[in-house]
């Protein structure tokens, strides 16, 4: 697919807009960082337009800030407990972030920096690390209780132990390769078909077209349900954090 | 594949580390707090009327209780006045029924003492009749007659009477 330059990875490359350095190490403001921005931009637009009247009966906006402002509280509520309360502006933050990166993500031209592997692991390794010092924090040593299942004969916790410690330092990575393989096998695919649009012209290029649309409902569906399944993730290792017990 | 361009991964963490950062400033300073307000006064706001139409109702009810038994009250002092005027009246044709009775046994006795009298009068006038009689039917029988003999048996044959 080197064919005029035109790879459907070629989406991904990060250029550099506005070029920094620090003490050696490149810190150039990038397409990415642009799409940062106005990501954290648009969320906070949206929450705060959406809040400007604070109307006893809200409007539509409003209507929209409040339920996902419950929406996330319930989450954190129902799988973390009440404990996880003082975490609630961090998740809310995790959910409105991804949120918009992977939705602003499906303008054509623009950047998602959640396709970027590097950076879904900057955030579940964030959720990891945070997650592992609250354990400590609140149980102290008791929190090595999660490796160990109850109600389990002894002979059988050589064999579990080990993969509960695994499947535990195993979750960064799993935390941030699904929502960047989602993110960036969903802009492959999309483009790759918009590439069968051009290439088979104006006659048969209907059909890939159709399922293109197709394809971006879908993609947005995606995008909405990766925040969501990143942020439920990090409430349910926040509740193994406050209730290390199986 | 651009994903694993280490040399880009030091600008991508820095500038996800000050967005994330930022966003979340905004999300717990601003945004948080005014949506978190805003839900907990509509819950006061919810909860003051609810206890307010509590309170009105009970007002409702107290008024209800008072008008009932205000209501209770007058049927129980309507039904007193009834049975005391049904008393009075009772005992005023009670009375006059005994007026009525006192006067009528009176009127009576007089008619009865009126009647035993004309009666009297009538026997005593009879011996007198009976006497003349006798005295013209003798003095027709034998020409002459003895008033005293006359009245002697006219007392005698009254007397068997």
């Amino acid at each position: 697919m080197a064919a005029g330059g035109h790879s459907p990875l070629e989406q991904f490359e990060i250029k550099q807009l506005i070029p920094l350095n620090a003490g050696g190490v490149d810190i150039s403001f990038t397409n990415s960082a642009l799409w940062m921005v106005i990501a954290i931009a648009a969320a906070t637009l949206l929450l705060t337009m959406g809040m400007r009247g604070r109307a006893m009966v809200p409007g539509r906006l409003q209507s929209l800030a409040e339920l996902s402002y419950e929406f996330i509280a319930n989450m954190i509520r129902d799988n973390a407990g009440s404990g996880g309360k003082p975490y609630f502006p961090f998740l809310f933050t995790l959910f409105f972030f991804i949120l918009f990166c992977n939705l602003l993500g499906m303008i054509p031209y623009s950047f998602t920096p959640t396709s970027h592997i590097i950076v879904t692991f900057g955030m579940a390794l964030v959720v990891f690390i945070g997650v592992t010092i609250i354990g400590f924090a609140k149980n102290g040593l008791g929190f090595i209780r999660l490796f160990v299942p109850s109600g389990v004969p002894i002979p059988l916790l050589f064999i579990l132990v080990p993969i509960e410690i695994i499947s535990y330092f195993v979750r960064p990575i799993s935390l941030s390769l699904r929502l960047f393989a989602n993110m960036m096998a969903g802009h492959t695919m999309l483009k790759v078909f918009g590439g069968f649009v051009i290439s088979l012209g104006f006659v048969a290029g209907w059909a890939p077209l159709a399922f293109l649309v197709a394809l971006t409902g879908l993609e947005i569906g995606i995008a909405m349900l990766q925040a969501y399944v990143f942020t439920i993730l990090s409430c349910l290792y926040l509740h193994d954090a406050l209730h290390p017990g199986h | 594949m651009p994903q694993l361009a280490a040399e880009t991964f030091a600008s991508q963490l820095i500038w996800l580390a000050i967005t994330f950062v930022v966003l979340y400033l905004i999300m717990s300073r601003v945004v948080i707090p005014r949506i978190g307000g805003i839900l907990e006064d509509r819950e006061a706001r919810i909860r003051g009327d609810l206890d307010k139409a509590e309170e009105l109702k009970a007002d409702a009810d107290k008024a209800m209780a008072e008008y009932e038994s205000r209501l209770a009250e007058a049927r129980a002092s309507a039904h007193g006045i009834i049975g005391e005027m049904k008393a009075e009246m009772a005992a005023e044709t009670e009375k006059r029924r005994h007026e009525i009775d006192a006067d009528l046994s009176k009127r009576q006795a007089e008619a009865e003492s009126r009647i035993a009298e004309q009666r009297e009068a009538a026997l005593g006038s009879l011996d007198e009749v009976a006497r003349q009689a006798t005295a013209a039917v003798l003095e027709r029988l034998t020409g002459k007659s003895d008033q005293d003999r006359v009245a002697s048996a006219v007392a005698t044959v009254g007397e068997g009477r």
